[in-house]
């Protein structure tokens, strides 16, 4: 180990988080390697170190025998001083090499208030943050992960985008890239290569111009580059390589268990929903698959719990045989299941009761909109009959903690509307009236709401997100209308929705702003240790970037998106449709009813049909 | 078979796992070797496994003791090796036996250390550092779990000794393992508090063997 991170280590909170050597990484001889990958999360490893795509793909990409793919996260506050005053690099934690080492850094971004760390850590490899002005072919940096979706604030820093599902396309990359380092390519010829694999998104290879307005004129792609980069995705979840060996972290981190993926996509159509259109269209893994795949992990981990993973864990159709097959193992061996993300109007009491046989935990439900007529209009199809009838049933079952999550500043939201939160809090009090079992233990009613942010390639991508000002007045409105003494409101704070907002809506304009931040130590944005806004509203300023622009404005739906030119399936039509059915406040039938053929079915590929 | 006792050794990366986060790592370490630990009784059922003595983060041994407990006897012989190869880096089983006597005979550890100096010169240092230690007390300022409060950390070294290496002084102790404590690290703390001029740069310990009140190896 190096000297000087001895010296520091034993100084800094939890050390054993940056050093690697847990049970299961993967070692590969450095020089039997022709590629060097440092996989990067651009947060904490206990963050990273939960999330299944990162585990997934660490898998897959080391199946390739020409790679070491080693992990790298972004040291906490305390550890990035250190590093700093001791002048030691961004190091990958399997070899403890520094990243200047390696061939490739990709990155992993799952939210956009990580964009400030991505800058960060190139940094702390010791490059330069533009891709400009990183001449050499090697090290290629290289990003994947929901907010590929509109890569558009990111692209002057990365050299490419993944965009969709890396099982496959990151190999066929990695592939490449080896080619051209044995071959000794250029950047320019690697990059012009790789935009013809399916998914990446080669940004230095699309011109983009503006009108007077600020508003974009036109995308055009260069040197072959597709007119639109269609999404990837992996047609059959069961044949595709699962790690059933995962890493092992010798400390505690956010989710210490196992993770099945019960299936991707959704059938809901929820209209502010990112993630029900862009993982679109629903592939299921099979009940025998995630038996053996869970059951197996377990063996392999030691992990006393097991979590069922998906947008809406309900929706699972074998999910009463999948909780058997696993129930009938993790029984006998205390080993807790849970199913986070179930919904409201299909929970079982069967579902329950096996649940309750192992641990009892609270129930969360995201209801969304505090009316009716407001709920039809984003397409969140829970009645108050529904909320009301699984809340009465957990009641007599014996719950008696409820959180409900919902969202202020939605499209068409009256006052009505939100009072109607405070009014659906006091009904569940006296469902719980009713039909709690024990009374003496109270009861919890926990009431949360954020700012609504609407996101690239949902209904809502062309609405404006309410003004900060009026979110709070609408939060307290509803502070005013709640009188109950068991019932907890918490609302989420604005400032970084604001953020949230213009980072996932915006252009490549947005770039100077957040490497602005950066430049006046952001990084670390996600949490609000590190959060200010003041950094952000003054590299607005600074770079002459309108945030309103980008948040507040509503955009004319003939007009060209910064992330037209991502194909993730679903047709923009569909979209349009879809929004058209919120201001009249008419439901669209879920996939399963009725195929609304929203376009991303012709994904699939080997015949494979949608689930939904 | 009821109690079982482990001798393992904590060396490289796994010496910054804590305390807490190592008893974890065990726990699941038996789970993937396909032993089941026993569950206290009661209310709130925990796994009976117990490190003697916790070691600080950043501490290294190759002399630690866990108790625990199985369902089921297991073949004492092959323990070792199955349970190693499912454990961290760094992590080595060494032995497993039932043991005879009680944690609470462990009375001394025999430490080993190294004190960096970067700049000054090591035999001078430890010329330096045998006077300090030869005091009849030293009194250091320790925060305790009552409040900040004196000790005398000399009657809980039993032998000590320097030897200059290279930018170094090795340093080899025989220090209180319970009634009092002395946690090693002391020993470098004290000259930060008392004599700062020869206060090492940095300083890495590592505990080499258990003894009981008179000297006798502890199993």
């Amino acid at each position: 180990m190096d000297k000087r991170l001895e010296r520091i280590l034993p100084r800094v909170q939890k050390p054993a988080r940056y050093t690697g050597g847990e049970y299961k990484q993967i070692m590969k001889d450095k020089e039997q390697v022709d590629i060097r990958l440092a996989f990067c999360f651009p947060d904490t490893y206990e963050i990273g170190m939960s999330n299944l795509g990162m585990s997934i793909l660490y898998h897959t990409m080391n199946s390739l025998d020409f790679v070491w793919c080693e992990r790298c996260f972004a040291p906490w506050g305390d550890m990035y001083e250190e590093m700093k005053k001791a002048g030691i690099p961004l190091y990958a934690l399997e070899s403890g090499d520094p990243l200047s080492a390696f061939d490739s850094l990709a990155f992993s971004v799952g939210y956009e208030m990580a964009y400030t760390t991505v800058l960060d850590m190139i940094d702390m490899a010791g490059l330069p943050l533009r891709s400009a002005d990183r001449k050499d072919l090697l090290p290629i940096v290289w990003a994947g992960g929901t907010s590929a979706v509109n890569a558009e604030p990111m692209a002057p820093f990365i050299d490419l985008f993944v965009v969709g599902e890396g099982e496959e396309m990151n190999n066929e990359l990695l592939t490449l890239l080896r080619q051209a380092k044995l071959e000794h390519w250029s950047k320019h010829d690697f990059l012009v290569q790789a935009a013809q694999i399916g998914g990446v998104y080669v940004p230095s290879l699309y011109e983009v111009s503006y009108h007077e307005d600020g508003s974009i004129a036109a995308v055009k792609p260069t040197e072959g580059a597709p007119e639109r980069v269609v999404k990837r995705i992996i047609s059959d979840l069961d044949s595709v390589p699962f790690p059933t060996d995962p890493i092992v972290p010798s400390t505690e981190v956010v989710h210490d268990r196992v993770n099945l993926e019960l299936f991707r996509g959704c059938v809901r159509g929820c209209r502010f929903c990112q993630a029900g259109y862009v993982y679109r269209p629903i592939r299921a893994k099979k009940p025998e698959t995630l038996v053996r795949q869970g059951i197996e992990t377990l063996k392999n981990t030691g992990h006393e719990d097991v979590t069922l993973l998906s947008l809406s864990t309900s929706d699972y159709r074998p999910l009463n045989e999948l909780c058997d097959g696993l129930l009938d193992y993790c029984e006998a061996r205390s080993i807790g299941l849970s199913l986070p993300s179930l919904r409201a109007d299909n929970f079982s009491m069967e579902i329950m009761e096996k649940l309750q046989k192992v641990r009892k935990s609270g129930l969360t439900f995201a209801v969304e909109g505090g009316s009716q007529r407001l709920r039809d209009a984003i397409n969140k199809n829970v009645t108050e009959e529904d909320l009301l009838h699984t809340c009465s049933i957990a009641f007599s079952g014996g719950w008696n903690s409820v959180k409900l999550y919902y969202m202020l500043g939605l499209p068409t939201e009256t006052d009505e509307d939100i009072l109607g939160i405070a009014e659906m809090a006091n009904k569940v009090l006296h469902c719980w009236r009713e039909n709690a079992k024990n009374k003496n233990r109270g009861v919890k009613n926990t009431i949360s709401t954020s700012l609504f942010i609407p996101k690239p390639h949902s209904p809502f991508q062309w609405e404006a997100m309410i003004p900060i000002p009026e979110y709070l007045r609408r939060v307290n409105l509803l502070r005013g209308a709640i009188t109950a003494r068991n019932v907890t409101y918490n609302w989420h704070d604005a400032a970084t929705s604001l953020i949230e907002a213009v980072l996932s809506k915006g252009d490549r304009r947005v770039a100077d702003v957040i490497e602005e931040v950066w430049r006046q130590g952001g990084r670390l944005d996600a949490w609000t240790d590190y959060f200010d806004l003041d950094r952000w509203m003054k590299a607005f300023e600074t770079c002459g970037v309108d945030p309103a622009f980008y948040a507040h404005r509503e955009i004319p739906v003939d007009a060209v998106l910064p992330w037209d030119h991502i194909d993730v399936g679903v047709r923009k039509s569909h979209l349009q449709h879809e929004r058209e059915m919120a201001y009249e406040s008419r439901l669209s039938p879920d996939c399963r009813h009725q195929c609304a053929a929203c376009g991303a079915a012709k994904l699939l590929k080997g015949g494979i049909r949608c689930d939904g | 078979m009821d109690k079982l006792r482990l001798r393992f050794s904590k060396t490289g990366r796994a010496i910054y796992i804590s305390h807490l986060d190592l008893m974890h790592t065990m726990q699941r370490g038996f789970s993937r070797a396909g032993y089941e630990l026993k569950y206290s009784e009661g209310f709130n059922p925990h796994p009976q496994i117990s490190i003697a003595l916790p070691l600080s983060v950043g501490a290294a041994s190759v002399c630690e003791i866990m108790d625990f407990k199985l369902k089921e006897d297991p073949v004492l012989a092959e323990l070792p090796a199955k349970l190693t190869s499912v454990l961290p880096e760094g992590i080595e089983v060494l032995e497993v036996y039932e043991p005879e006597r009680k944690v609470a005979l462990l009375k001394w550890l025999g430490i080993e250390g190294v004190l960096e100096y970067d700049e000054r010169d090591p035999a001078e240092m430890a010329a330096a550092l045998r006077d300090f230690y030869a005091q009849e007390a030293i009194v250091i300022t320790k925060r305790t779990k009552r409040g900040v409060g004196e000790t005398d950390i000399r009657p809980g070294i039993r032998e000590i000794s320097f030897e200059a290496a290279d930018k170094a002084v090795l340093v080899k102790a025989v220090i209180s393992a319970q009634e009092p404590t002395i946690n090693p690290e002391l020993l470098a703390e004290a000259l930060r508090q008392i004599q700062p001029g020869i206060a090492p740069d940095f300083a890495k310990f590592n505990r080499v063997e258990t003894y009981d009140a008179d000297m006798q190896v502890y199993r």
